[in-house]
Order: C-alpha cells, then structure tokens, then sequence
C-alpha cells in the first residue's frame, strides 16, 4: 500500500513524542547515582510502578502483534493475549515477593543471593543480554511498521529513528525516567484501546465487497476449459480480455492470468466454484518483480503517490446474518454472536517463482465462515490442534508453556520489582499491573476482530492492523493511537536497554571482572553499553522486518523461560540447589532454546530465505522441550555436585 | 508471613494452573468443544478465553486482601523472633 502522511498526524504524532522526551530528560536530571539511574532510588509508588509494568509489558508485541494476527487469522492471536496474562500468574504468586527481598539491581543478584558466585553473575548476565537483545528485535519491527503509514517513511527509518531516540532517553534518564513515561503510556494505551473499542462496536458491521478505497473486488464466470487451457482467444463476457495459458510455475496452482489485449496487463484470478463447466474467478491482487528488479502491482508498475497503481486495502463482511447488508450498533457479546454466523473475506498469499528468477506473491481471497474465524486452529502455526497426530499438537503446547513461564523470567519485568519499596509495594503493584493488562487483553479481541473487518487492512503486513483500522474511524485517533504506541516502543526499548545496562555494568564489569567502579564511572559504562545495545537491535529490526511481532516476542519469552525460570523457581523453593546447578541449568537453558530457535523451519524460511522442510527440529517453538530440560539440568548437575 | 503468603500464593496458583491447563488442553485434545456455543452465538473459546482473564485479576485480588490481613500479625511474629 503506498502511505501519505497528513500535517494533523504528524503534528500530534511529534508534539506526543516531544513531551515523552522532555519528561524523560526532566526526570532524568534528577538521578544522578547508580541506585537512581538502574532502580529509581526503590521509591516509586505502588500504584504507579503498577501501571508501570503495564506500560513495559503491553509492547509492541501486544498491540500489534496480536491485534494484527486476530485481524488476519482470528481467535488464534487471542491465544497470545492468555498465555501473555496467565504468565503474570507465576510472576505474582511465586515470584514477585521473594525477587524483592533477594535482590537489589539485577535479576542475578536474586539468583546469586545464597552463593556469592561470580559463575552464576556472569551466566545471569549473559542470559539478560540474550533475552533483553530477543525481545528487543519485534520492539524494533514494531516501530518500523507504525512509522511507515504515519510519517510515509520506508521501514527502516522507522527503526532507525526509535533506535536513536531510545538510545537518547536512556543516556540521558535512567529507571525514574522509564517508570513515570511507561506509567503515562500505559495509562493511554488503555484508555485509547477503549475508545476505539467502543467505536467499533457502535460502528457495528456492514457487508461490503471492497476495502475503504472504494475499488469494488470483481468475479468473472468463465468456461472450465478456458481456465485448465487457456489461449490467447477472445472468451465470451471477457471483451478486450484473454485468458493467458497456465504454463510453467504457473501450472497446477489455483491462478488464472488474464491479459488486457489493449494495455498489456496482466491480472491474477482465483479459482473459486465449478458448475456447469464454468468456473467463477476472484479478482487477486498481486506484487511481481521482474528479472531487472523493476516492480509490477497488479500488472501495472509500481507507483509511489497517490492515485498510481498500488495494493488495495481489504478485510470486509461479504455476509451477514439474515440477509442484512448492515447491523448499526452491536453490544459486547452481540458483537461475536453476528460474526459467528457471517461470512468474512480473509486474504491468503502465495510465492510462484518462475524459471527466468520472476517472483510473483499472488494476494488472494479466502472467504471464510465467522464460526471457523471465532475458533482456534485456523492460523498455520496453530493448525496441527485439529491433526490426529500428538507431534503436531506440540508445537501449540510448548508455546503457551513458554508464554505461561516466560513473564516471571523477562529481565526487564524483573528489574521493575527493585522499583518499589518493599514486598508488599510488589505484591501490589502487580495486582495493578494484572488489572490493566488484563482489560486491555480483553480489548484486543474486539479491536482483532474490528480491523478484520474495517475494510483497511494492508495484505503485505498484518503488523499495521491497529492503527490502520484507528486510520479508518478518523485521522486524529489514528495519530494519537500510533503515537501511543511508538512512545510505548521507545519506553519498552528503554527498558530492555537499561536491563541489558544493568547486567554489563553491575553483573559482567564489577561482579565477575572485579572490576572496581565508582558510582559516576557505573552510570558512565551503562550508558557506553546503551549505546552498543541499542545498534544491535537497530540492525536485528531491520532484518528481521517480515514477521509478526506477537510470534517474534513468543520465541523471546521461550528463551527467557528456558534460561531463567528453572534457577529462580528452585532457587526459591529446593535447599539443594548448588551453585554449578544454576550455571548450568542457565546455560543449557539459554543454548538449547536459542539453538532451536535458529535451526527452526519458521527462522529457515522467514530469516534465512529457505524452504521450511531444511528446519533441523521438529516444530519451531522450543519451550516444551528446553524448559524442562533447564529444571532438569539444575536438578541432576545439583545432586552430583553437592557436598 | 513469609510462609502463610507463600502458601496462600501457591495454592491460588494452583488454581489458575488447573483452569489455563484445562483450557490449554482442551484447545489441544479436543478442540471442536471450544467451537459449542453455550450462550448464544458465543463459543466456549471466547466465554473460556474471557474467564481465564477475569479470573486471573479476581485472583491476585484475593490474593492481595489475604495477605494484607495476615501482614499485621506476621509482621509482629517476626519481630518477636529477632528479639
């Protein structure tokens, strides 16, 4: 799709990122020790670090990841919004009291407390910086997404532009900075998502056969053996039109080519319905790119301003219940109760590469009943549920074990506990954090389901389905929505950032290097490392374009449960834990997970650009067998290794 | 307060576990009951997806008025300990 910013969104947009910073830099003058710059002097209110911890959770991830995946496959996305939740579980009732009173800046102070081992600091440390670099990459996709129909900007700058400003807040601020613009953000994005949820429902449904830029998606009604043979003849219904032979890569796909004989254009078709020896075609849309790099959307080159050749915008009711072409306003539960019985049109994709090096990703439409939309097992990934078969069901179970136990063990989460006073502070500043990330979870499955149908989704990328569909109710709550959700990047970004600061400096430089650092020169090695953190995940941001943020966050949490969750939770709860037992536990959690990750079939086609079959491991999400295999590391290397 | 806490925490912990386990399974093994509507036009993936959300805010709820009443009295027990 091409996007043309307008001066409102972009004025409101710059003026909500302007006091973010100014807060930040306000803030941040004020913390000038080590204690202010990693822990906020341990004295933010309760309430505040509360919401807080909704403001650093509810990322990129959650806002456009699973909004954007409910908006492409359904119900499925919802799943991430309960795994995400359930993991807040574990992080209250087990974990939130004793980190308070174990720790002081790190997570691996916790885990160190009963040894005094610069081993177990310096795998800690590594495993922070690991899963802080892991989460970072969909925080950084996530921006690119949000600043490209905003500002106009290509994906990249987008990175690049919240990689820099984040680098920024966080040499300039430290956590008292990070909390109060998380708290704000937090509070925002809560109330905004309400906004537009109730919009969408006062909005309701209508039944359409086009996006939000009016181009109406045409059928055809051509004989049956036009379709399987083709020729350049002239068809009945199809003036000035031939239908082109399905030669080469082209052959055995469900695609028609039919060529304009005037202009020379071609458009793609989809075989829907035979009857009668005709066969009904859906209007495809298309993005070819020729052998010299030159680029064909539907046929025509690609365009760059408004009014030339581009994607159209899609996601749209082809039918309500009854008959009706429209439904005004629906209530909370009427909402899903008429798009069970509606037909939605879905849009699926597929690559033909052809033998001269032609790529043609073929958009096409998938009509699908709203009872198959409001259940799971429609995405892919999630598919394998309704298989006979247990190995397929497994790559689902071991992604909602790694969202069940990778929140407790997210560095960034953890360091907020140092946040509040005492134990009591994080009891109940989770419970808040637990309210609002909850409600706003809920919300998600309307504001899914709301872009779905909003008629405004991009078919190349379904990370913009939020702010697309704010882009549909009005212009200004579509600014005020993407420039909720980019400062809450920066401030996630932040503390992941700060997070992997705190490790290098507090954990890795003084803990296992000995190296002794005055408060000043502390702060001074964090900020070094901000800024080397920060182009990393510049750089991962940008390779990593493609995929859907909410799945990329998915692998952070398996590898940060696989590595942290065995030595917290036995730290906590078996005497016999020995120091060489959490080493190793932390080490084979973090290799084992993040080397399944990288020999996955989903990294083999999405990073690597090769065919899914060459992944080296079974299914693609590794929790189910790298967090059991942590525990068991720990448990085995801790009998052998006691006194 | 450490220990009536912790045992509160694990035992509503227990609670949870058994209901996202239970949905986690049941979406697995059997995931055509999660297409059954008992309510009207309602499946039971959105009716359960739902309640595990409520659930976990009215448990973290129960869990903080719990151990704000027994944070008084075990507050005092410790104290008498380090005398």
């Amino acid at each position: 799709m091409i996007y043309e910013p307008s001066f409102v969104s972009v004025a409101i947009f710059s003026a909500f990122v302007a006091v973010t910073l100014a807060i930040s830099f306000y803030l941040g003058s004020r913390a000038k020790s080590s204690q202010g710059y990693f822990a906020a002097h341990g004295q933010i209110p309760w309430f505040v670090n509360g919401v807080a911890f909704a403001g650093d959770y509810l990322s990129a991830a959650s806002f456009l990841g699973i909004c954007g995946m409910i908006a492409s496959y359904g119900y499925d996305g919802f799943l991430y919004s309960i795994g995400f939740l359930a993991g807040w579980m574990v992080a209250l009732f087990i974990i939130a009291e004793p980190m308070k009173r174990l720790g002081k800046f790190t997570f691996a102070d916790a885990l160190d407390a009963r040894f005094q081992s610069r081993g177990i600091k310096l795998v800690a440390g590594i495993s922070t910086l690991a899963v802080s670099v892991f989460y970072l990459i969909p925080q950084m996709v996530g921006a690119g997404v949000l600043v490209t129909p905003l500002l106009g900007f290509p994906h990249w700058v987008g990175v690049v532009l919240v990689g820099v400003t984040v680098i920024i807040i966080v040499v300039t601020a430290g956590m008292v900075s990070t909390t109060w613009v998380q708290f704000l953000k937090g509070s925002l994005l809560v109330v905004f998502s309400l906004v537009l949820t109730v919009m969408i429902l006062s909005r309701g449904f209508e039944v359409r056969d086009g996006g939000i830029d009016g181009h109406v998606f045409q059928k055809l009604l051509i004989p049956d053996k036009a379709a399987l043979e083709g020729g350049e003849q002239s068809v009945e219904g199809l003036s000035g039109r031939s239908i082109m032979p399905p030669t080469g890569a082209w052959k055995e796909t469900q695609f028609v080519r039919i060529k304009d004989t005037d202009t020379g254009v071609v458009t793609i078709w989809t075989q829907r319905e035979r009857h009668l020896g005709m066969i009904e075609l859906d209007e495809a849309q298309s993005i070819r790119t020729l052998k010299d790099g030159s680029i064909l959307v539907n046929g025509e080159p690609k365009g760059t301003k408004k009014g030339e050749p581009k994607l159209h915008p899609v996601g749209y009711i082809s039918r309500l219940p009854g008959g009706k072409q429209k439904t005004g306003p629906v209530g909370l539960l009427s909402f899903f109760s008429i798009l069970q019985s509606s037909e939605v049109i879905l849009w699926d994709n597929k690559t033909i590469t052809e033998d001269d090096g032609t790529k043609t990703t073929v958009y096409f439409q998938k009509p699908t009943p709203g009872s198959r939309i409001l259940r799971p097992g429609e995405h892919p990934r999630f598919r394998g549920i309704r298989s006979d078969r247990f190995k397929d069901k497994l790559n689902f179970l071991s992604l909602m074990l790694a969202l069940f136990c990778g929140t407790a063990s997210l560095p960034h989460i953890l360091i907020r506990y140092y946040t509040v006073k005492d134990e009591a502070s994080a009891r109940k500043s989770t419970i808040v954090g637990i309210g609002c990330i909850g409600f706003f979870y809920i919300l998600t499955l309307y504001m899914g389901l709301g872009a779905m149908t909003s008629g405004s989704l991009d078919v190349t990328d379904n990370n913009m389905a939020a702010p697309l569909l704010a882009r549909s109710m009005n212009e200004l709550l579509f600014a005020a929505i993407s420039a909720i959700a980019f400062t809450t990047i920066l401030g996630t970004v932040s503390g992941l950032i700060l997070a992997s600061a705190g490790a290098v400096t507090h954990d890795l430089m003084t803990n296992v290097m000995g190296m002794s650092l005055n408060d000043h020169e502390q702060v001074r090695v964090a900020k070094i490392t901000s800024v080397v953190v920060g182009s990393i995940a510049i750089v991962l941001g940008i390779l990593f374009e493609e995929m859907n943020v909410g799945y990329l966050v998915g692998w952070a949490f398996s590898v940060a449960a696989s590595a942290n969750l065995p030595a917290l939770v036995m730290i906590l709860f078996w005497k016999g834990v020995t120091r060489q037992g959490v080493i190793a536990a932390i080490t084979v959690g973090m290799t084992s997970s993040l080397a399944w990750i990288l020999l996955s079939g989903d990294t083999f086609t999405k990073v690597y650009g090769l065919p899914a079959e060459m992944g080296l491991v079974p299914f693609s999400q590794p929790g189910i067998v790298t967090i059991p295999l942590g525990f068991l590391t720990l448990i085995i290397v801790s009998l052998l290794t006691r006194d | 307060m450490r220990t009536r806490g912790g045992k509160i925490g694990k035992a509503l912990f227990g609670v949870y576990l058994l209901l996202y386990g239970g949905f986690v399974f049941l979406n697995a093994f059997a995931a055509e009951t999660m297409e059954t509507t008992p309510l009207p036009g309602v499946n039971l993936a959105i009716l359960y997806g739902f309640g595990l959300i409520l659930m976990a805010f009215v448990l973290a709820l129960v869990y903080g008025l719990l151990c704000r009443h027994t944070e008084e009295p075990a507050a005092k027990e410790e104290s008498t300990d380090d005398l």
